[in-house]
């Protein structure tokens, strides 16, 4: 709930800012490793937008893989949430490179009034 | 119809006040620990069992956060260790403007050492930075030692494992081997720290650990005002 707060106070934001009046679109991604969940997102959604500049906008959720890379032998890899180890040479030295994002990336907005 | 390209976190308040504390904590050159754990699995013993553990070396001051009450400020202060009690209302984890009020009532000049008790859960404080130096978790014997697998997030942000009440390791069917080979596989460098915080036991070596961490900090702040 208290990431969907965030997701609309940003797109709220840029909308204003950019002379909005409604907001049809918000696009997110979300690092498979965070503890989002996309169904609790969109149900946090429907509940916060109802008579918000943001009612009957649709949440696109992109999921995003965890990604690694080991600085013993080189290799980048996928991965799920579970094995974080090199999955050739079984190095602890490994890095994440991408997997723990939650940002917002884009949004659609219009305005009303020159739409006419 | 416009498009507005945003590309920024969704916790940019969070991130952006986390940020402010971390760098306060730094000029002040104050270790901070961000002590995550389920309710009833030893947050409170812990921190208890750890300043006496350091209290001699380091100045501490524990923010204590839960969803009602002031019994574990309370607790703390008995020992004589200042606290900041953080009531967050109903919210499940503590988020960095909280800590920001919190740590105004204290005085960062004077200490080496803050330890925060998160809110008992095993999900949502994983997502939040607070500024800490360090999130570290505890998981206590009677949960289970399947719960690596059914909360990863949470072994996999702490940089240290803490498995408490190991004294009642016989009674419960604990699968200790089980356990260290799911935490090493989902944080294949976090140590494991296997205590008893009510009886002591163990928690020197956990305490060495700590003070290690607070030591590199001073460290690090004291090369920066040499630079």
């Amino acid at each position: 709930m208290g990431i969907t707060q965030g997701i609309l106070d940003a797109s709220f934001a840029a909308a204003e800012k950019a002379g909005a009046t409604r907001i049809t679109e918000i696009h997110v991604s979300i690092g498979e490793l965070t503890e989002v969940v996309d169904f609790a997102l969109q149900f946090a959604f429907e509940a916060l937008t109802p008579d918000t500049m943001a009612e009957g906008a649709t949440l696109f959720i992109e999921m995003v893989p965890a990604r690694s890379a080991c600085h013993d032998c080189g290799l980048e890899y996928d991965h799920d949430r579970f094995e974080m180890l090199c999955p050739t040479c079984g190095s602890l030295n490994v890095e994440l490179l991408r997997g723990r994002e939650m940002s917002i990336d884009s949004i659609e907005a219009d305005n009303d009034s020159t739409e006419e | 119809m416009a498009h507005i390209d945003l590309g920024q976190p969704i916790l940019d308040r969070n991130e952006r006040l986390a940020a402010v504390n971390r760098a306060r904590f730094a000029e002040a050159g104050v270790f901070v620990l961000d002590l995550m754990a389920s309710p009833g699995a030893g947050k409170t013993s812990t921190i208890l069992a750890t300043i006496a553990a350091l209290r001699d070396r380091y100045r501490i001051a524990v923010i204590e956060g839960d969803i009602a009450s002031k019994v574990d400020a309370e607790k703390v202060k008995a020992h004589g260790i200042p606290a900041v009690q953080i009531n967050t209302g109903g919210a499940c984890h503590l988020e960095s403007d909280m800590i920001k009020r919190a740590v105004d009532t204290l005085s960062l000049d004077e200490l080496d050492l803050i330890i925060i008790e998160n809110v008992g859960n095993l999900v949502c404080p994983t997502d939040f930075n607070l500024g800490e130096d360090a999130k570290v978790m505890i998981l206590s014997v009677p949960e289970g030692h399947d719960k690596p697998y059914k909360y990863p997030g949470i072994f996999q942000i702490s940089e240290a494992v803490i498995l408490n009440k190991v004294d009642t390791m016989p009674v419960f069917d604990f699968n200790e081997d089980e356990f260290n080979g799911e935490v090493h596989t989902l944080n294949p460098r976090a140590p494991i720290f296997r205590i008893a915080a009510t009886k002591g036991e163990g928690v020197a070596e956990w305490a060495e650990w700590l003070a290690a961490r607070i030591e590199a900090k001073k460290a690090e702040r004291a090369a920066g005002a040499d630079a």
